[in-house]
C-alpha cells in the first residue's frame, strides 16, 4: 500500500478517536458540573482541558454553554470535535479510493451533520442528545469500517491509529485524574466522590463493563486496575497496546516486509510493563510517572511507525 | 386521475418555447419526436410531488456519495455537487452509429497526425498543415521528437465535444486530447438515473456504459512496456485540490489501481517507483491526469511540485508508459482543429463523417479583417485554453469587451480563432416543476489501446441558465444522463 495512503488512514482513524474522546469527556464533565458539591466549576473545566492535553487553551469564563459550543463546533480550534471530524474527513478524502463507499458516506454524513444548522439548533435544545448523536455517527463509521472494508493493510493502519490514540488519551486522562482519586478518597463520604469515580469510568465508556467485573463497588485502585491492566476491555490501556501489536503483525502479514525491530521492541516492552505487574506495585511506586511513561512510549511508537512505513529514506529502500 | 395524458403534457410544456435551435424532444411543429414519447408520457403521468421527491432523493444521493467538484477561488464550500438534470437525453441507434464511426475515424487520423509530426513530419513537408502553425503551438513539445511511444498510441483517452446544429446534424466542436474529464459523472449519473426511473429505463432498452472502467484498465494494460506481463498501473493525480479529484479517486477505485500523487513517486536509474509501506515498488503504466507542464520539473515547468522529477527520462527510456503522451495538446489546438478535415483526408483518404464547425484563423489577414468587423456575431476563443476560459461570445458581449479582444487579436493573432455563434440543440430539462428547453452538448469518451473503443453514451452537458450557451461546469453548467437506445 502507498505510504501516503497508510499515513492518511492512520490519521483519519486517530482524528475520529480523538473526536469521540472529546465528546465523551465533555459530556461527563458537564454532567458533573450539575452537582453543587465537590470541585468548583472552574476547577472541573481546567481538569477537562488538561485531560484533553491542552491545559493552557480555552480559559474558564463562566459561560459553560458557550465554551461547550466552542469545544464542539469551532472548526478553527484544534481542540474541537469539528476540527477532528474535519481532519478525519480530509484524510479520508485523500484516500477516497482505499476506503469503502459505505465508510465514505458515513463519514461524509457525520461531516455534514457537524456543519448543519440543525446540529447547532439541537445543541441549544439538548446538549446531551447532540453529543450522543455525534458519538452515534462515529460508532456507525467504526462498525461500517469493520464490516465493509477488506481487512488488509489499510484496515490494520486504521486499527493502529485508533489504539494508539486511545492509549495516549486514556493515559493522559488517568494521569490527570489520579491525584483526585487517590488523595481525596478517604476524606470524602458525601457521595460526590462516587460521582467523580463513575464519571471517570464513563469517560472511557467503561462503567457497565467495570460493574460486570467488580460489581458496582467502585474504588480508586480498582478503577485504575481496570482501565490500566484489563486484558479484555477495549478501552483499557493494556488491551489497546495488545491491539497495536496485533496490528503491526497484521501489517507485516499482509505486506510482506518484516516489521521494524525497534517498533516490535518498544511495543513489547510496553506490553510487558502492563502484563507483568499488579496495581499494588504501581500504586506503591509512582503512578503519575508510570502513566507519563506510557504516554512517552506512545509518542515513540508513533515516530517509529512514521519513519519505518511512511518517511523512510530512498537509499535504504533501494539497497534492500 | 380523470384527465388524459395529453392535457397534462400541455401543463408540463407550459413554458416550452421552440425557436430556430434544433429541439431534441419536439419537432418544429410542436409534436413530440417518436423516441421521446414514452418519456413525455411517463412524466405527464407522474404526480408533481412524486417527481419532486425523486429529484430530492437523487440530490441526496449525490451529496452523500461525495460526488462533487471543486470551484477555484473560494475558501468556504469549495466543494459542490455537480448540478445535473433529472431527465435523460436520448440518442437513437442510428445517430449513435454515425457518432461512433465519425469519432473512430477522427481519433485514428489525429493519432497518425501526432506520430507524423513528432517523427518525419511528412504532412508539413506536403504543406497540408502549415509548418509555422504547428511549431508555434503552445502545446507542441520538442522533447517528444523521435520518441517511440508504445503501440504508437499517443491519445489513449479522448473526450470530444459534439454539438447538434441545423436539422440535428452532429458536429465536432473540439477534441480534448490532453486530460479530458467528466467520465465519472457519466457513470454516476447513470447509477442515480437507474434508481430514479427504473421502469422507464427498462422499457427504453438503453445500451450499458458501466464497463468503461474495465475497458480503460484493459487499454492501459495493452500499452504497458514490453517485458512487463503483470504491469503495475497507477493513476497520477495533481491531488485533492484539483477540480476533478473526485473523478480520479472514482476511476482508481473502479479499476482497483493505486491513485498516486507526484510525491509518492521517485525515479532511480530511469525507473519509476512508488513509495509503499513495503518499500519501493516499480511503476509500469501511468494514467496521467496532470498536465504536461506540471509532470516533470526537470523537463517542463521547474516550479511545479505536482509531478515527479525524472519521469520524462524514464518515459524516454521506455521503462514506463505515460498516457496520454506528452505533447498531444498540439492536435487539439483550436487553430490546428480547423485543419482536422484535411488531416483525415491526408492520412485515411476518406471524407470526414462528422464535420467541423466553421472556423476563422486569425493569422490570415483576410479572415482577421472579416472577424474584426463582425465581432458581435462571432465567438472568439484562445487556441490553447479549455474549460470555457478565454472566450468572447459576440452577441452577449459589451462594446468594451469586444474592444479588449480586438486589441488582443491584433497583438497576437495566432492565439485566437473565431467561429459563428451556433444555435446548437436544446433538450428538455426539469426547471422547478415544469419542462424548459436548455442548450446541450455531448461528450462521448473514446479509448484507444489495441483498438478504438467508445462506450455508447457520454456526458451530456447542459447550460442550466436560461438562454445560456456555456455548458462548462466551471461556468454554471450541469449534466444529464445520456441514453443510447438499442434500436
Amino acid at each position: 500500500m502507498l505510504s501516503r495512503v497508510a499515513d492518511s488512514l492512520y490519521w483519519m482513524s486517530r482524528y475520529l478517536e480523538r473526536a469521540e474522546n472529546t465528546v465523551r469527556q465533555l459530556d461527563v464533565t458537564m454532567g458533573l458540573m450539575l452537582e453543587t458539591g465537590g470541585s468548583s466549576l472552574e476547577e472541573r473545566w481546567q481538569r477537562l482541558m488538561k485531560a484533553l492535553g491542552r491545559p493552557d487553551e480555552m480559559e474558564w469564563n463562566g459561560d459553560l454553554e458557550g465554551l461547550a459550543r466552542e469545544l464542539v463546533f469551532d472548526s478553527l480550534n484544534p481542540l474541537s470535535v469539528t476540527f477532528a471530524v474535519n481532519g478525519a474527513r480530509e484524510n479520508a478524502r485523500q484516500v477516497r479510493e482505499e476506503i469503502s463507499s459505505e465508510q465514505w458516506q458515513r463519514l461524509n454524513r457525520l461531516f455534514h451533520q457537524m456543519h448543519s444548522p440543525h446540529a447547532q439548533a439541537q445543541f441549544r435544545t439538548s446538549i446531551n442528545d447532540a453529543l450522543a448523536s455525534i458519538v452515534d455517527g462515529i460508532h456507525l463509521f467504526k462498525g461500517v469500517s469493520d464490516t465493509t472494508m477488506i481487512h488488509g493493510q489499510g484496515w490494520q493502519f486504521i486499527r493502529f491509529g485508533r489504539y494508539l490514540e486511545r492509549a495516549y488519551a486514556t493515559a493522559t486522562l488517568l494521569e490527570i485524574y489520579q491525584p483526585y482519586l487517590l488523595h481525596e478518597h478517604e476524606r470524602d463520604h458525601s457521595g460526590y466522590q462516587y460521582l467523580e469515580m463513575v464519571g471517570l469510568l464513563r469517560c472511557c465508556t467503561s462503567f457497565e463493563a467495570y460493574c460486570q467485573v467488580y460489581t458496582a463497588d467502585v474504588s480508586p485502585d480498582r478503577i485504575l486496575e481496570f482501565l490500566l491492566l484489563n486484558e479484555d476491555f477495549p478501552h483499557a490501556i493494556r488491551y489497546t497496546v495488545d491491539g497495536m501489536r496485533d496490528a503491526v503483525h497484521g501489517i507485516q502479514r499482509t505486506g510482506g516486509r518484516r516489521a521494524s525491530d525497534d517498533l516490535i521492541a518498544v511495543i513489547g516492552r510496553l506490553q510487558a510493563s502492563l502484563g507483568y505487574t499488579t496495581i499494588g506495585e504501581i500504586l506503591a511506586g509512582d503512578p503519575a510517572a508510570f502513566l507519563h511513561k506510557i504516554r512517552e512510549e506512545c509518542t515513540r511508537i508513533h515516530d517509529l511507525i512514521h519513519r519505518y512505513y511512511v518517511q523512510y529514506s530512498i537509499q535504504s529502500a533501494l539497497a534492500s | 386521475m380523470s384527465a388524459g395524458p395529453t392535457v397534462e403534457l400541455e401543463t408540463l410544456f407550459g413554458d416550452y418555447p421552440l425557436d430556430k435551435a434544433f429541439d431534441e424532444m419536439r419537432e418544429s411543429t410542436g409534436e413530440v419526436r417518436p423516441h421521446y414519447r414514452a418519456l413525455a408520457e411517463a412524466l405527464a403521468k407522474l404526480p408533481q410531488e412524486e417527481l419532486q421527491r425523486r429529484k430530492q432523493s437523487a440530490d441526496l444521493s449525490f451529496l452523500t456519495q461525495g460526488i462533487t467538484f471543486t470551484v477555484y477561488g473560494r475558501d468556504e464550500g469549495t466543494e459542490r455537487i455537480f448540478p445535473y438534470d433529472l431527465l435523460p437525453r436520448l440518442v437513437t441507434a442510428a445517430e449513435w452509429d454515425r457518432i461512433e464511426r465519425g469519432l473512430t475515424q477522427r481519433i485514428t487520423a489525429l493519432n497518425q497526425f501526432l506520430k507524423d509530426v513528432y517523427s518525419d513530419a511528412k504532412i508539413l513537408s506536403d504543406k497540408v498543415v502549415p509548418r509555422d502553425l504547428v511549431y508555434s503551438c503552445k502545446h507542441y513539445r520538442r522533447q517528444m521528437r523521435g520518441l517511440q511511444v508504445p503501440r504508437n498510441v499517443y491519445i489513449a483517452v479522448v473526450g470530444s465535444d459534439l454539438l447538434r446544429v441545423g436539422e440535428g446534424e452532429y458536429v465536432v466542436l473540439e477534441d480534448n486530447l490532453r486530460v479530458p474529464s467528466g467520465v465519472s459523472y457519466m457513470l454516476t449519473n447513470r447509477r442515480v438515473m437507474k434508481r430514479t426511473f427504473p421502469q422507464l429505463f427498462h422499457s427504453y432498452g438503453v445500451r450499458p456504459i458501466e464497463h468503461y472502467p474495465q475497458l480503460l484498465l484493459a487499454t492501459l494494460r495493452s500499452l504497458a512496456p514490453e517485458g512487463r506481463p503483470e504491469p503495475n498501473i497507477v493513476l497520477l493525480t495533481p491531488g485533492v485540490f484539483n477540480s476533478a479529484y473526485f473523478e480520479h479517486t472514482y476511476l482508481a477505485r473502479q479499476m482497483g489501481i493505486d491513485l498516486v500523487e507526484g510525491r509518492d513517486l521517485v525515479t532511480h536509474d530511469n525507473v519509476v517507483y512508488m513509495r509503499t509501506t513495503d518499500g519501493l515498488k516499480r511503476v509500469d503504466v501511468i494514467y496521467r491526469r496532470v498536465d504536461d507542464d506540471f509532470s516533470d520539473p526537470l523537463i517542463f515547468r521547474s516550479d511545479s511540485a505536482l509531478g515527479c522529477a525524472g519521469l520524462f527520462n524514464a518515459y524516454r527510456a521506455g521503462n514506463v508508459t505515460v498516457t496520454n503522451a506528452f505533447g498531444t495538446g498540439l492536435a487539439d489546438d483550436k487553430a490546428v482543429y480547423a485543419y482536422v478535415p484535411k488531416i483525415i483526408r491526408y492520412y485515411l483518404n476518406e471524407d470526414p463523417i462528422l464535420p467541423n464547425v466553421e472556423t476563422y484563423l486569425l493569422g490570415e489577414e483576410k479572415e482577421r479583417q472579416h472577424v474584426l468587423a463582425n465581432l458581435e456575431k462571432l465567438v472568439v476563443k484562445a487556441v490553447g485554453e479549455s474549460g470555457g476560459y478565454g472566450m468572447l461570445i459576440g452577441p452577449k458581449s459589451t462594446a468594451r469587451q469586444r474592444e479588449e479582444f480586438a486589441r488582443q487579436i491584433e497583438a497576437n493573432p495566432r492565439n485566437y480563432i473565431a467561429q459563428p455563434t451556433l444555435d446548437f440543440s436544446r433538450a428538455p430539462c426539469l426547471i422547478g416543476n415544469h419542462l424548459e428547453p436548455r442548450h446541450v452538448d455531448l461528450r462521448p469518451y473514446v479509448l484507444f489501446g489495441d483498438k478504438v473503443n467508445i462506450v455508447p453514451g457520454g456526458l451530456t452537458r447542459v447550460a442550466l441558465e436560461k438562454g445560456s450557451l456555456v455548458v462548462n461546469s466551471s461556468q454554471g453548467g450541469g449534466s444529464k444522463d445520456t441514453w443510447v437506445l438499442e434500436n
